[in-house]
Order: C-alpha cells, then structure tokens, then sequence
C-alpha cells in the first residue's frame, strides 16, 4: 500500500512522465521497443507499517466488539481513461480511491462496514460497525456460517507483473496514438466514425484477518476498445466493428503489442464489408467459432452457472439461479459436453484479468477442473462455499479448500463469491482454426463478440458477433450479416466436435463483469481454442418492423 | 512527513461523520479547490453520503453493510485542454493534488475543438422533498427487520424460499465552478426488491418497490405479491413462439421503453447511426414514431420521481418531452451539439416518465382473447441498432390469458423486439407506477401496458 510518502514520491515519477513529452517519431517508435531492453517487471514491496497499524486497529476493534472471525482490506485503486473520436479527445480522466472495508462474523452472521477515513480511530469505527451490523442480523438468521479452514499463510506479497506502469506513459502519448489509430480507420471509404479508448486500472491492496494471513498486492489491467462505423451513401444502414483488442491483466506494454495503428485499416475495412454483407438465411449450421468469439459464450454458458453461491440460490433477487444445481445431483453426473471438453477455473494464467496471488480471504488460489471430459466436476468457491461440497470432496479424496475465489471490486464492497479464469483447455490434437473451416461443409464462422443475453439460469441464450463468415465445402465463401444463434446451454456444448489445439488457444476478457447486490464489477479472462458445433440454430436479426 | 494513514496526521478537512456536507460545507469544499487552481477554468464536482444494505437469500441472511465515502471531481481547462481527476481524499493536501494533477494532465491533452466553455450561474429551483431524515438515520436494525418481513412468512410456509435486497441511500450531489456557477442536491432512496422461488424449482415471483422515504415502503404488501406471483407460476407449461398480445406490467414497461429515452441523441441521429434517422440523411423530429396516446418524458421536478435537477455540467434540467402524443418531439443536444446545429441544449434524463391510461388490468384480461402477462424482463441486449432491436427474456412471473381470464403458467420465453415497434402496436394504457429499478438504472414511472405482436422467438427453460 501506497504511504502518504509513497503517494508523493510516485506522484513526483508520474508527474515527471506527463511532463516529458514523447520526442521519438511515431514511426520509429516500433523499431526502437523491438530492440529496447525488456522492462524488468514490476515487484511488489512488503506492506508499510502505517497501513499494517491499520489493519490491525481494524481487526482488533471487530474482535473487541464480538466477532468470532474478521478481516480488513486497506485498499487504493487508480483507474486512467481516455477517450476519443475522430480526431477529438473527448476526455481524459484520473480517478483515485482509498479506504477500508471490514467485515466481521458475530454469531454467525456477516456484518461489513467501509470508510474513507484511514486514521486509527476511523478505521476502528468501521470495524465496531461491522460487528453491530452482524450482531443486529442474528435475529433474522437461520444457519450460522462456518468457514472451510484455510492456512495462515503469514506475510505475503504478490504482483501480476506488468512490465510498463500505465501511470508511467505521458498522457499525450497514449492520446497520441488513439488519435492516430483513428485517422487510420478513418482512411477507409464508408468509414464516417471512429470511437476510441483506453482504460486502466490498477488496484493495490492491502488484507489481513484474524487468522494471521497479510497479504499486500498489486494488480493493472489494460484494454483499449476501438469501435469504427460505416454509413451507407443513402443512410439506410450503418455497421460497426467493434471489441478489436480484449483487456488483459498487464500492464501498458498489452497495449502496445495490440498495434491499433497497424491494425485500424482493417478493421475500418471490415466495418465497410459488412455494409454489402449478404443477410444470412435463417437455419441451423455448423458453428466454428474464433476464440475472440467463443470467450463470451463460455463466460455466459459455463463460468456464471458454475458459481456456487448461484447453484445454491444465493444470486435468486438479481441474476438469477443456475441450472447446474443441485449440486448434490450434479457433480460426477452431469453431462456438460463432450469428453473433448475440459473447462478449467483458475486466477493463475499470466495476463488474466482474474489473476491474483491470494483473494480476499487470504487464501491461496488452486487451478481446478469445473468440466473434467465432458463431466461436471467442481464448483467456484470461497471459504463458505467449499464447507457446502465437504461431501463431494471427501468422496473424491480431496480436501475441502476455498478455489480463491472471493472478490470486493473496492475497498468499499464486501468481497463475495466472483468468477476465476474459467478457460476451455485446448485439444490434443494440434488443429486451428482455418483446419476447422477447412473440416466443415456448410456453416459459418464467427470472429469477435457482439450481442449477448441469456436467461436467468444460463439455459437460454442468443449470442451475436463482429464478422460473420458463410463456410461451403470447406471454404469462406463470403461475408454474412444480421447472423445470431439461439442455443439451450446443454445442447450447445453437447453438440461440440472439434476444437483447436494448443497453437490456437487465445485468452478473451470481460473487464465489467456485473454481479451481487449491491452491484460489482469484476474483470475475468476466458481462454479458449477455436471450436465448432454442428447444427446450431441461426435467426436474422435485419427485421424492420 | 506523516503517512496518510498515520494515525497522528493532522485533522482532516473532515472527519467520518460529515460525509453528508450541508450546502455551506459543500459551498466551503469547493471553492477551497477554486481557489487553488492555475487552470483557465475548473469545475469542481462533490458526490457521496451513506448506504447502508442488507441482503439475504435461500431463507439466509447473505451480507450486510454500511459504506461511507465522499469523492471530489475536478476538471481543470486551459482552452481547448481538458483533463478531470477524482479524490476521495479530501484533506487539504489531497484536494490540492487532485487539483494539481488535473491540471498537469490538462496541460498535455491534445485540443479537444468541441470544448465549451463552463457555465455560469444557473437559476435551479431546490427539491426539498427530495430529502428524508429519517431515512437518513436508519441504523442496522432496519435491515433486518425487513428480511425477517420475506424470510418469516416463506420460512412459515415451508415450501418457499425467499432472497431479497435492501438499499438505502442517502447522498449529496453539489457542483461549482470559477465562472459562478454553483449547484446543490441531497436526496435519499430505500430501493427493495423480493424474488420468491418455490422450493421444488418449478415457481418464482418477484415484486420491488422504490421510494425516498423508507417508511412508505410496505414490507408485508412486497411480501404478498412476491409469494402469490411464485405460487401462481408453479408448473409452467410451453406455448409455441410467435407473435402475441402481451400485457407488460410497469417492471417491463419500464426496462424496454427506457431504452427510447436513451437513444433519442440528436448528434448519433444526425450522424446517420441512430434509430431516428431519416432516409437520406437529418433526423425524424416533428415525425409521428408511435400511437398517439405516447407520451414519455422527462421531469425531475415530477412529484412521483424526484431526482437532481441538475446534469453533470450543472445545467439545469427540466420537462422534456421526447414523444408527445406520438410525435418525436425532441432529441438530446449537448452544449456542443445544439451550438453547431442552432438548437438549444436539453440535458440528458434523469429519470423517464411514460403517460399512462384508464385501463385497468382486470380489463385488459377480460378484453385479451389469447395473449401473456409478463411481469418482468431480463438480460435485455441491443441487437440491431438501426431499429433498436433488443432480446432479452421473461423472468418470474408469465401466464397465459385464454377467453379473458389468466389460465395457467407458462414457461418463460426469450423475445427480439424493438420498444419502437412496440409503441406503434399499443392497445391499451393502465396506470403509471413507479419501478424498483431496471437494468439501466434510471428511475422510471411506467404505465400497465397492452400490444399486440409482441415478437416472442424462443422457449426458456429457466424459472
């Protein structure tokens, strides 16, 4: 965590950033980072005493007002936007949070109180707060908590080392090269708007609970969005291109590896094709979906139902329950798809969104298998949730642990159960995705993420897209528009045959995902060959009234 | 130097207590920002207060909480340069940060061509109203005396289970500027909302209300309808897909036809890329876009929705009528916007209000020979912006109405429609209430509402 003295002297290294500015031509930019030194990544410092006293002064007054159990989270988080379009800066924008939120278990219930105000007696408050607040719970409480054990882990840092601090670059260069990216895909004829950011974020916390486990971490994402549109001549239609680059768990350099200089004629050029695209037939096909695709889909259809807080209900007043319950009779007996499919929960895969050294109970994340060959296998937890499956885990010989899977968005939101990395693992076979269109007689490929919805126990679903291909004996024989498939979860997963091997497997994101009451905003990675699955059903969706 | 976190640093601007500034305070936080800037023009923005929530679900008790925080927004200028940042350290030295650090990132933005200048003084009638104080000092024992309100009747019942969520805010909203200008707003809001499913799966109700005063809010009528809702949608039957007559209660009124609202941007319009297009270019103001018993406005000064009455720049918000009486009347303009193209600037909307009718939901079944009653929508998506084509589901609560009575449950089904196409199908219009929320977030009053055609394309299995 970041001392007064820390924040200055880091305020001092930004401030000295924005005032240089860049003097190296854009054009030779890309020729000196191929050949500069690689950036030593960053290294998370041990937690300061102030922020420790903290902690300890929040902990020790939820102790003295009753809790069995609590823990404290000091924490900032800096978030950097700038957004443009066209040759226009639309804003520039610097947020800057801190507090703390402590939560407290009194008899069995949960009580969670934040402030902004970080002195002792301010945090101390919050912490007799909590426990008032669970105490007064008790009279509405059935089952008491309990908490699936978890090892003091002692002292601990981590960082997801990021090699380039996003507060680091100069403000004009990140502007700079948004503009410029602009320009390229305003060069393209039909190309009339161009819409583009850049988001940061960098969260430093700082935990600890009355078990003994402080942690402090670090964690930056990066993503720059780009959105170009083209208008017909006559007005009577308008397409875009949009979600070109997926947010990742990295630092400044993800999006300088994005190139959206070098890549922004093409995609104003896709936006353009789509106006002559041809209206797809309404049908069923065979789907080969493109892994900047298929992220969303299995984000939707696997990652939400297999959260056990909405397995068990828990989600029932906002986004709904799952189908994937009850647990008791689905785990080793649900037929999710088929043997090829493996889905993996996990916070450990270098440039996911979601991953972290220790969540925020202090536990330790494990790579898990929700899907194990087709079969439903495991849940995403936290410590309250995994005490629910000590039947499942001691019939497999496992033992009951959190997967790490608890989250706070902020210093002030109480941290509950939130989606890891839950990625398809790539097939054995090395195959990609041009020999999977190559393999397919008539369907259509779909590249990057567009529309989605799905139903409030994720069985139901319509998904669109960015470009959409018609495949005819193995070959893309053109452009399609207006596609979206409907799917029932099971089937679709059910009705997977081929997927791409390890080649071929990319991660895609989500940077708000939206969850819990009040609402949280949680940033996961997806990663995923490319799939297909056959006979899906495809609607038009150019309906005019 | 002391730590920010020291607990000897000097006393703050202030302390946790105050995170509800009164209008002077504000007035005092502000200009000490003012003062300390170097820029051409600086607008200050003030926001915050407390929440407390509870919520639980599966006849538990899940979370429970109270958050306090207060954050500053300053936007610094020089010319056409622009850049904000946002605090919540608001001791003096972290006010002057966040001041300083705008005004360096200013400094090296790039020209923005569509900066305006800030706005002076405005003329803002207050909302007293808008204010409860005994909302404001709730303290934790409201929260669970009303889960015990939903967990106590489903627990009695044995065959219900019963997850809701409790939120109560209470906020200030102020906004000040070296050009004069200086706005204040403080306001609470009790939001409450109860999803009752039945134990074996097969039902599931929801009922929600929204008011700024805790006390109006009647527990044990939420209650009743969330469990009434449940038990009535027990084995759910499929009906084919395809076009019905549909009676949307206000819940679903509010989450599609929002949407007209937000859309309704003049610059997106006369760009080309926009619903309100106009083949061969400008846009569709002054044209007919629904039945004429439309009306949907915007009003902050409206006794059923009070919000801030002022936008984000602190430009003053009052009645706007996007449709009158079927005919798009206006389209929102930016400051820029309505310079470039000779209009006047509107504000954007702070809350939507529908007009309704003098239908009654006893009438519009006992008139509807075969149609659905949905109670609510879920997951709405933007398909197909030229037409404001959404999909988006039935969600806890839909029936089938055969010979002018509610027959049976039915399952829920996923629908691709457009809140446009729907407006020009309308059959009949009940009465207004105002939503618990809807996936946008901006409070609505919405009516009771009656169409035919209503585009249902696929079955759901999800209860």
């Amino acid at each position: 965590m970041t001392t007064r003295r820390d924040f200055l002297a880091s305020s001092a290294l930004a401030a000295g950033a924005v005032a240089v500015a860049s003097t190296i031509p854009s054009e030779a930019e890309a020729a000196i980072r191929r050949f500069a030194p690689r950036a030593m990544p960053h290294v998370q410092p041990p937690m300061d005493a102030p922020t420790k006293d903290l902690l300890m002064a929040a902990l020790n007054s939820a102790k003295m007002a009753g809790a069995s159990y609590a823990d404290a989270r000091v924490g900032r988080t800096r978030r950097n936007f700038v957004i443009t379009r066209e040759q226009q800066i639309i804003e520039i924008v610097d947020t800057d949070t801190m507090g703390c939120g402590v939560r407290a278990l009194v008899d069995g219930c949960w009580g969670f109180a934040a402030t902004r105000t970080l002195t002792a007696d301010g945090v101390a408050a919050a912490g007799r707060e909590a426990a008032a607040i669970a105490r007064a719970n008790r009279v509405a409480r059935d089952r008491a908590v309990e908490l699936a054990p978890a090892p003091s882990l002692g002292e601990r840092t981590w960082s997801n080392g990021f090699t380039v601090d996003p507060w680091s670059i100069p403000v004009e260069q990140k502007a700079d090269l948004l503009l410029r990216a602009n320009a390229e895909a305003m060069k393209v004829a039909g190309v009339k708007y161009v819409a583009s950011q850049m988001f940061f974020v960098k969260e430093e916390k700082n935990y600890a609970n009355t078990e003994g486990t402080i942690t402090t971490q670090t964690v930056v994402r990066s993503w720059a969005p780009m959105s170009i549109t083209a208008v017909s001549p006559d007005f009577s239609d308008f397409q875009s291109r949009s979600n070109t680059v997926q947010p990742a768990g990295r630092g400044y350099e993800h999006i300088t590896e994005a190139d959206i200089v070098g890549n922004a004629q093409k995609w104003g050029e896709e936006a353009a094709q789509k106006l002559k695209a041809k209206p797809v037939e309404p049908g069923r096909y065979d789907l080969v979906l493109h892994p900047s695709h298929l992220w969303l889909t299995i984000h939707e259809s696997v990652g939400h139902p297999t959260e056990l807080d909405r397995a068990y209900g828990y989600e029932a007043n906002y986004a709904g329950t799952s189908f994937v319950s009850p647990p008791e009779k689905i785990l080793g007996a649900l037929k999710y798809g088929p043997p090829i499919l493996n889905v993996q929960g996990d916070r450990s895969q270098p440039g996911g969104c979601a991953t972290i050294g220790y969540d925020d109970e202090g536990v330790a994340p494990d790579d898990f298998l929700i899907i194990r060959n087709g079969m439903v296998n495991d849940y995403q937890t936290t410590r309250e949730q995994a005490s629910w499956l000590k039947w499942w885990y001691d019939k497999q010989g496992r033992p009951t642990r959190s997967h790490g899977c608890s989250y706070g968005d902020n210093w002030s939101s109480v941290q509950f159960q939130r989606m890891p990395n839950v990625s398809v693992l790539p097939g054995e076979k090395e195959q990609s995705y041009e020999d999977i269109i190559a393999a397919t007689d008539r369907g259509i490929a779909i590249v990057g993420d567009g529309s989605f919805s799905i139903d409030q126990q994720r069985y139901n679903a319509q998904f669109g897209g960015q470009l959409f291909y018609e495949i005819k004996g193995g070959k893309v024989t053109g452009m399609l528009k207006d596609v979206a498939y409907q799917m029932r979860t099971p089937e679709f997963w059910n009705a997977l045959d081929m997927l791409g091997g390890r080649k071929s497997y990319m991660l895609g994101a989500s940077f708000f995902d939206g969850k819990g009451q009040p609402g949280q905003s949680n940033a996961v990675s997806h990663g995923c060959p490319p799939t297909r699955h056959r006979q899906i059903n495809v609607i038009n969706t150019g309906r005019k009234a | 130097m002391t730590s920010r976190f020291d607990p000897r640093a000097p006393k703050r601007l202030l302390d946790a207590a105050e995170e509800l500034v009164s209008r002077d305070e504000a007035q005092r936080i502000i200009e000490s920002a003012i003062k300390l800037s170097k820029a051409e023009a600086i607008e200050v923005n003030l926001g915050g207060g407390r929440q407390r929530n509870v919520r639980f679900a599966a006849n538990q008790m899940s979370t429970a909480g109270m958050v306090t925080d207060l954050s500053m927004v300053v936007s610094s200028s020089f010319g056409p340069k622009h850049a904000i940042t946002t605090t919540n350290d608001l001791s003096p030295e972290g006010i002057e940060r966040a001041v300083r650090q705008s005004e360096a990132i200013a400094r090296l933005a790039p020209d923005d061509p569509e900066a305006m200048p800030r706005l002076g003084p405005q003329s803002i009638t207050p909302l007293p109203g808008a204010w409860d104080e005994e909302t404001f000092a709730l303290d934790a024992s409201a929260g669970a005396r009303a889960a015990l309100s939903a967990l106590g009747p489903a627990r009695a019942r044995g065959n219900l289970q019963a997850a809701g969520f409790l939120q109560v805010d209470a906020n200030i909203n102020s906004l000040g500027n070296n050009a004069g200008m200086f706005q204040y707003h403080r306001g609470t809001k009790s939001n409450y909302t109860l999803t009752v499913r039945t134990a074996d799966g097969t039902g599931s109700g929801w009922a929600g209300t929204e008011e700024p005063k805790f006390s109006a809010i009647d527990f044990g009528k939420i209650s009743a309808r969330a469990i009434e809702k449940a038990e009535m949608s027990r084995n759910p039957v499929a009906v084919e897909p395809g076009r019905y007559t549909v009676i949307l209660e206000p819940q679903a009124v509010g989450d599609l036809i929002s949407l007209v609202a937000f859309y309704a941007d003049a610059r997106a319009a006369d760009e080309g890329r926009s619903p309100f297009v106009k083949q061969g270019g400008g846009n569709k103001l002054g044209e007919k876009i629904a039945d004429e018993r439309v009306s949907l406005y915007s009003d902050p000064y409206d006794p059923k929705i009070l919000c801030d009455p002022f936008d984000g720049e602190g430009f003053p918000l009052t009645r706007r009528n996007w449709i009158d009486a079927g005919v798009l009347k206006e389209l929102q303009y930016g400051r820029f916007w309505a310079k470039k193209q000779g209009k006047q600037p509107t504000g954007g909307a702070n809350n939507i209000v529908m007009s309704g009718g003098t239908t009654t939901r006893e009438q519009m079944i006992a008139g509807t020979q075969r149609g659905i009653l949905v109670s609510r929508l879920w997951y709405l998506r933007e398909v197909d912006p030229r037409t404001l084509l959404y999909t988006g589901l039935t969600r806890d609560g839909t029936f089938l109405i055969e010979n002018g009575k509610v027959t049976r449950p039915i399952k829920n089904m996923r629908f691709n429609d457009s809140p446009l196409f729907l407006l020009n199908n309308i059959e009949a219009l009940g009465p207004q209430e105002r939503v618990a929320g809807i996936e946008a977030g901006v409070p609505c009053v919405m009516p009771l509402l009656k169409a035919r055609d209503f585009n249902f394309t696929s079955l759901s299995d999800a209860v």
